[in-house]
Order: C-alpha cells, then sequence, then structure tokens
C-alpha cells in the first residue's frame, strides 16, 4: 500500500476537521450570548483555521498537483472533503455548540499528543505547536459542559437534550479504517485505540462532574466522512464558505 | 518564485560584512509587534535566527499562535525594515519546530508588557500544568495578587481576559504557552 496516499487523507482528515470546526464557530460571530463568548469562539476558531493551513498546506505538497492550501480550502466539493461528521453539524442551541466543541477538543488533544511524537518530522513540528492552543480549547469547552450540565435546571435539561444530537457521530473518533491502521503500523500516527480511549476517559471525567449520563459507545453510523460522505449539512456550510473564492476567482486583498 | 523575483534578488547579493548581523539585530529590535506595540519581534522571541546565505540576510521567523493573523503582517514589517536599511532581498524563513513558547519572552519585553498594561505571562511552561493549577497574575496597574479570570481568551489569541478585584480594572493577561 501507498503511505503517500494515506498520508494525503489523512492530513485531509485533520484539515477539513478544523477548518469545518473553525467556520462552524464562526458562525456565532455577532450573535454569541455573551461578549466574553463570542471572543473565546472567535479565538478558538481562528486556531483551528490556522492549524487547518499547516495541515493543507503539506497536504497540497505531497499532492503535488498545482493546487495550494487555499484551493484545497476553497475549491473542493463536498464529495472531497474529510472532515469528521461531528464537527459538520449546526450549531444548534449553546448547549450543543458547547458539547460538539468538547467531543472535538476531548479527541483532538489526545490525537495531537500523539502526533507530536510521530515519525514525520512535519507533522510532529504542526502537532506539537497545535497541543498548546488545543489543550486551552479542551480546558474551556469541558468546564462548560460541567457549568451547564451541574447547572440550572433549564441548563441541564438543555445538556441533556443536546447529547442524541450529536452522539452517534462520535464512532468516527473511536474507529480506525485501514488507511490509518496502515499510518499507525508506520508510526506516522498514534494507536487510535489509545487515542479513543483517553478520549472515553476524558468524557466520563466531564460528564461525570456536570451530572450528565454517557450513552454507550456508538458502533455504527451509515456515512463516513472518510469515504466523503456526509450528512446533509456540510453542503451547504461549503457554499457559504466557498462562495467569494468561487464567484470571484481572482479576488485579492 | 517568478523569474523576475529571481533577476531582483539576485541582483542585491553581496558578501556578508562583519557588522551585518549585529546591525541587522539592531533594526529588528525596533520592529514593533502590530498588536502590541510597545515590544519588539526580538523581545517576542518571534525571531529565532539571523545568518547569511547566498549573498543575502536569511531570517528565521516563527509565528506566536497557528492562527495568529499577525504573522503575514509581521513577516512585512520585517522585510521592509531590512530593506530600507540597506539589506537587499531578505530571505525569510517561516519555522515551527521547536513551537514558539512564551518562555522566550525577554525580561525586558514582560516589562514593557506590563508597562503597557498587559500582565506578562507567568512563571514558565515546563514549570505549571496547563489543565489545573492556575497561577497567580498580578494586576498590571495596581500590582494587586487579588485578581480574577473572566475569560480564557481576550483581545488576541495569545492573552486571557482578567479583572483586579482590588481597583476593579480589566487587563489582558498574556497567556503561558
Amino acid at each position: 500500500m501507498n503511505n503517500k496516499t494515506d498520508l494525503i487523507e489523512y492530513l485531509l482528515r485533520l484539515g477539513d476537521s478544523a477548518l469545518i470546526q473553525g467556520q462552524r464557530l464562526c458562525q456565532w460571530c455577532g450573535k454569541a450570548p455573551a461578549l466574553e463568548e463570542e471572543l473565546a469562539l472567535m479565538n478558538v476558531g481562528l486556531d483551528l483555521v490556522g492549524q487547518a493551513r499547516h495541515w493543507l498546506e503539506y497536504a497540497a505538497e505531497l499532492l503535488d498537483d498545482g493546487r495550494d492550501a487555499d484551493h484545497l480550502a476553497f475549491r473542493r466539493d463536498e464529495r472531497a472533503y474529510r472532515n469528521l461528521l461531528l464537527v459538520e453539524q449546526p450549531n444548534g442551541d449553546y448547549a450543543v455548540t458547547l458539547l460538539k466543541q468538547f467531543l472535538y477538543d476531548a479527541w483532538h488533544l489526545p490525537v495531537l499528543t500523539g502526533l507530536s511524537q510521530s515519525s514525520d518530522e512535519r507533522i510532529a513540528g504542526i502537532a506539537a505547536k497545535a497541543v498548546k492552543e488545543v489543550t486551552y480549547h479542551l480546558r474551556r469547552s469541558g468546564e462548560w459542559v460541567e457549568r451547564l450540565g451541574d447547572g440550572t435546571e433549564e441548563s441541564h435539561r438543555r445538556m441533556l437534550a443536546a447529547i442524541p444530537e450529536v452522539w452517534r457521530f462520535t464512532v468516527e473518533l473511536i474507529a480506525a479504517d485501514d488507511s490509518e491502521q496502515r499510518l499507525c503500523e508506520a508510526g506516522i500516527t498514534p494507536d487510535i485505540a489509545t487515542t479513543a480511549a483517553a478520549w472515553q476517559a476524558s468524557v466520563e471525567a466531564i460528564f461525570a462532574s456536570a451530572t450528565l449520563p454517557v450513552p454507550t459507545a456508538p458502533n455504527y453510523f451509515y456515512l463516513d466522512a472518510r469515504k466523503g460522505l456526509h450528512t446533509e449539512h456540510l453542503g451547504i456550510l461549503l457554499a457559504e464558505m466557498q462562495f467569494l473564492p468561487r464567484a470571484y476567482p481572482d479576488a485579492t486583498w | 518564485m517568478q523569474p523576475g523575483e529571481l533577476i531582483a534578488s539576485d541582483l542585491g547579493a553581496r558578501p556578508a560584512q562583519p557588522t551585518d548581523l549585529g546591525a541587522a539585530w539592531a533594526i529588528l529590535s525596533e520592529v514593533m509587534d502590530p498588536e502590541v506595540p510597545v515590544v519588539s519581534v526580538v523581545d517576542l522571541g518571534i525571531v529565532r535566527d539571523l545568518d547569511w546565505q547566498a549573498g543575502h540576510l536569511h531570517v528565521v521567523v516563527t509565528p506566536t499562535y497557528s492562527g495568529c493573523p499577525a504573522t503575514e503582517v509581521i513577516e512585512s514589517d520585517i522585510r521592509d525594515a531590512l530593506e530600507l536599511a540597506g539589506f537587499r532581498a531578505p530571505q525569510l524563513e517561516r519555522r515551527l519546530t521547536p513551537a514558539w513558547t512564551t518562555d522566550w519572552i525577554s525580561a525586558s519585553g514582560r516589562e514593557r508588557l506590563r508597562a503597557y498594561g498587559i500582565a506578562p505571562p507567568e512563571g514558565s511552561t515546563s514549570k505549571r500544568s496547563l489543565l489545573g493549577e492556575s497561577p497567580v497574575i498580578r494586576c498590571p496597574q495596581c500590582g494587586s495578587a487579588h485578581t480574577e479570570v473572566l475569560s480564557e481568551f481576550g483581545s488576541t489569541a495569545c492573552k486571557a481576559l482578567y479583572r483586579c478585584v482590588e481597583c476593579r480594572e480589566p487587563f489582558d493577561y498574556f497567556k503561558c504557552i
């Protein structure tokens, strides 16, 4: 099997997930529930878009077909996107937004920590930088899940309602496909069983202090973002995100 | 690189003079961060290395945060300042490894941050644990240690928002990463 093809796919998964999560956060711009929250959401989004750029730049170099990171972000169609299904889900209310962010952060941190030990130096460098940023993201989103889960009757009810909205999409966080397995054997990516266990531990700890029940692990979902099969929400997000560069391909600042 | 750029940069090539690197460091220590215009790119540890390569000054820079929107502005400010001082076509290299850390902010940089009203990063990244313990952040206005965090994220990615309980002033804290 060709490691380069696997590696490009993996870089797209990392980059696209960070980009789409960042784009979703930006949809709160101007209407977050409090000024401090608005700043926090935009800061986290900015970190993620920056990380996406690093991953997509590397993917573009390996692809070596004339496309750059901007091209990958703004000219690929939905089926070519490899982001996690979780991050493309609509923001919903603040409970859904924060739960999505937490479930993503709790996966993102152990993955990046593992990648910072990658045998691929470029990956290790990008990941080591991102780890510092995502540590803050997880601390914040975890504190919010605790605060809302163990908050008022209303906030607890909202958190309870948010769990079934997004939980089924977490199947992708804990199951490796063949391509990831090969990269792991080559020492490029961390063992998914290890990162899945870290994710599970993190979720159980935060849910416990948030007085929220941890559902049983999902084992199947009929769509697979790794094959480009997304929910109906990604296309609409991309239509908005890609409009300007597609309508005005030569536009510059 | 376009063919025209190659010719232009070739034209400026010259052997290094013994005073070049010292002069370049001095120039860069006057290039201020666009978001915090009291600390230089040298104070912040953004400029990692200077040397002379193939007839040009070679500058190694590192971004503070992955998504820092000031990265491009800082790089063009560095290029402009060097060109203005007579360094033709300086070559900038963006390097991610090792990742930038607030440990690299100089002592004078920390003092200038405080004087500007931004609490400098407390302690060293090797000593503190990000998850859990919080260091004591002193108010840059009155010096009180009696402060509270308002938000983990402030006006830019590198800062958190605090409030002094004594003098009631809100302030930015330069996060330790």
